[in-house]
């Protein structure tokens, strides 16, 4: 039993009407992982996440979530589930602390339970002090760990978050990514959908890539940077551009594994950033400005997705 | 049939946990107070301004070979129209609220607790503040003389199955609003039913196209059952009336939790 996965889906889609939101993806996220949905707006993230949370029925396929059944056995996998959506959907009529009570109810704890856990979460999320208050002056990031306090109260064995920290200004980030690490190093099991890379590569031992429905590559970031980047990228603007940006493009073949020219400025994928350097320099090439940087997870990303905006 | 269908999917803990969402808006400030206690003061003001002011100059009334004074006739017609009016603004505004803009449900659904139990939990609390409102004018109708106290005690569950008909009504008419606008709309009906239910006047002062087309709509039953009831004019109509109520409330739940399902679990 302890193999068996958390979640397990295989050629898992859901459709609206005409419209393939997922179309049959494959996962098996282990318990104590922390696995991340990383993709660009409409590639079916929050769909996925939709139908593990057991809201959404998937159309077709097979999804087994802590060994259930998600079709079937949906009351039984939401009990055990704790859920922070991409929209906060707090609940204004009532107190910071009244809505943890509340809704630790729907889980069928007692009232004197769900006290003590309201209480005890407000702690973990540092919102003691605003117990008493209502939700609608809070800041969005106190709203966030409220979010979050909510879907701990059932002492979840899963817990699904679909971008926990988007809007959230850098303070409010780490402080909420210091409390999930912490849930993670409790053994909870974390799911979550980002298009921040930087998220991905501080919360996620593993992660899929999705792009139109499916998954495009799977791996831990660390070698998701190997697979699909280079371990340095060398950034390079030169005078002219962006008209010179095609001719120096052309200039730089060889110098790297991949060139990529964007309008402002011209990506190398390299192995070796400072070799590379020396032989733009023996090429006669004098860029305006260089950047050697490691290759991120973001640079993964554009290379999977492309860099086509997508609304 | 429904009923067993119902019940062996409805937990009796979980519609209690949906209904203490609404006891802690309660406990959480002032806001839902006032609300609440507003609505109790409409059907009361009709009947002391219309029932009493108006019948001052319309004297008796005889229906159903029985004379009465007018606001005798209007008293039990203003408590329907209190329970409606209780479980109504539960129903579709605070319900709208939280179907469409507050996600309420759409959190709620994130739990165990199912649509159905949603639907029904909304409900038991609509009928909770209708019985408020009736408990009240009950006891304000006995002690203007316009009913006896047994009658008034008999009349009271009557007045909780009128809030269920039009709680599961308001919940499924909720269910299918677009926008604010579409309450406008609701407000010109329930209106319209309140101005024509046998509410101000016998309804067989009509024509008889026009009498059977209130007869179809539901605060007629509401008022017919209520009074009969209140006035102790009891025979086997109210019977008829009480069942159209009970097909209404049981409809109006299962629509409203099928429409649920539709657009929060999709």
């Amino acid at each position: 039993m302890a193999d068996q996965p958390l979640i397990y889906a295989r050629g898992l889609v859901k459709r609206f009407g005409e419209f393939t939101a997922v179309d049959g993806i494959d996962l098996d996220v282990a318990p104590g992982e922390a696995f991340g949905f990383l993709g660009p707006n409409g590639a079916g993230k929050s769909s996925t996440m939709r139908m593990i949370g057991c809201v959404s029925t998937p159309t077709a396929g097979e999804l087994r979530i802590l060994g259930m059944d998600a079709v079937h056995d949906g009351p039984r996998i939401r009990a055990r589930l704790g859920v922070c959506p991409q929209l906060d959907n707090l609940d204004p009529d009532l107190t910071v602390r009244e809505n943890l009570v509340t809704y630790a109810r729907y889980f069928g704890l007692s009232r004197a339970e769900s006290r003590r856990r309201a209480d005890e979460l407000l702690e973990f999320v540092q919102l003691g002090d605003r117990a008493g208050g209502k939700v609608e002056p809070l800041s969005g990031g106190m709203k966030r760990r409220l979010t979050i306090a909510r879907a701990m109260v059932n002492e979840p064995d899963l817990v699904l978050l679909d971008e926990p920290t988007t809007g959230l200004d850098p303070q409010a980030r780490h402080l909420l990514w210091e409390r999930l690490f912490r849930l993670k190093q409790r053994g909870t099991t974390l799911v979550l959908t980002t298009h921040y890379m930087d998220e991905a590569e501080q919360l996620c031992d593993r992660l899929v890539v999705m792009d139109g429905g499916r998954i495009v590559a799977e791996g831990s970031p660390r070698s998701l940077i190997a697979t699909y980047s280079t371990a340095e990228v060398v950034e390079l603007r030169f005078p002219g551009m962006p008209e010179a940006g095609p001719r120096f493009a052309a200039a730089l073949e060889g110098v790297g594994k991949r060139v990529d020219p964007l309008p402002d400025r011209v990506l190398v994928y390299v192995d070796d950033g400072d070799a590379a350097l020396a032989e733009i320099q023996r090429r006669g090439l004098e860029p305006s400005s260089v950047l050697v940087r490691r290759s991120t997870l973001e640079d993964v990303f554009l290379h999977l997705t492309g860099r086509t905006l997508v609304d | 049939m429904v009923t067993t269908l119902v019940a062996s999917r409805v937990s009796p803990g979980r519609v209690g946990a949906v209904i203490g969402r609404n006891v802690g808006a309660l406990r959480s400030g002032p806001s839902y107070w006032i609300v609440l206690l507003s609505g109790f003061f409409e059907p009361l003001l009709y009947l002391l301004s219309i029932g009493v002011g108006v019948g001052a100059l319309i004297g008796e009334l005889t229906v159903g070979g029985r004379t009465m004074s007018y606001a005798s006739f209007v008293a039990p017609a203003m408590l329907a129209v209190s329970a409606m009016s209780g479980a109504l603004a539960e129903t579709t505004f605070n319900f709208f609220f939280k179907l469409k803009y507050m996600k309420t449900f759409e959190a709620v659904l994130a739990t165990p607790v199912r649509p159905i139990e949603i639907a029904v939990g909304e409900l038991v609390w609509s009928i909770a503040r209708g019985s408020l409102y009736t408990a009240i004018f009950l006891v304000v109708m006995v002690v203007m003389g316009l009913a006896e106290p047994g009658w008034a005690l008999a009349a009271f569950p009557a007045t909780v199955l009128v809030g269920l008909a039009f709680g599961g009504l308001g919940m499924a008419v909720s269910t299918l609003m677009r926008g604010w606008q579409d309450f406008d709309l609701m407000g010109t009906g329930q209106f319209a039913l309140f101005l024509f239910s046998g509410t101000f006047s016998p309804v067989q002062d009509y024509p008889v196209g026009v009498e059977v087309l209130i007869q179809l709509t539901p605060l007629y039953h509401a008022v017919e059952l209520v009074r009969g009831l209140c006035m102790g004019m009891l025979g086997w109509g109210l019977l008829g009336h009480a069942a159209y109520l009970a097909v209404l409330a049981g409809a109006g739940v299962w629509f409203a939790s099928r429409r649920l399902t539709r657009v929060l679990c999709d």
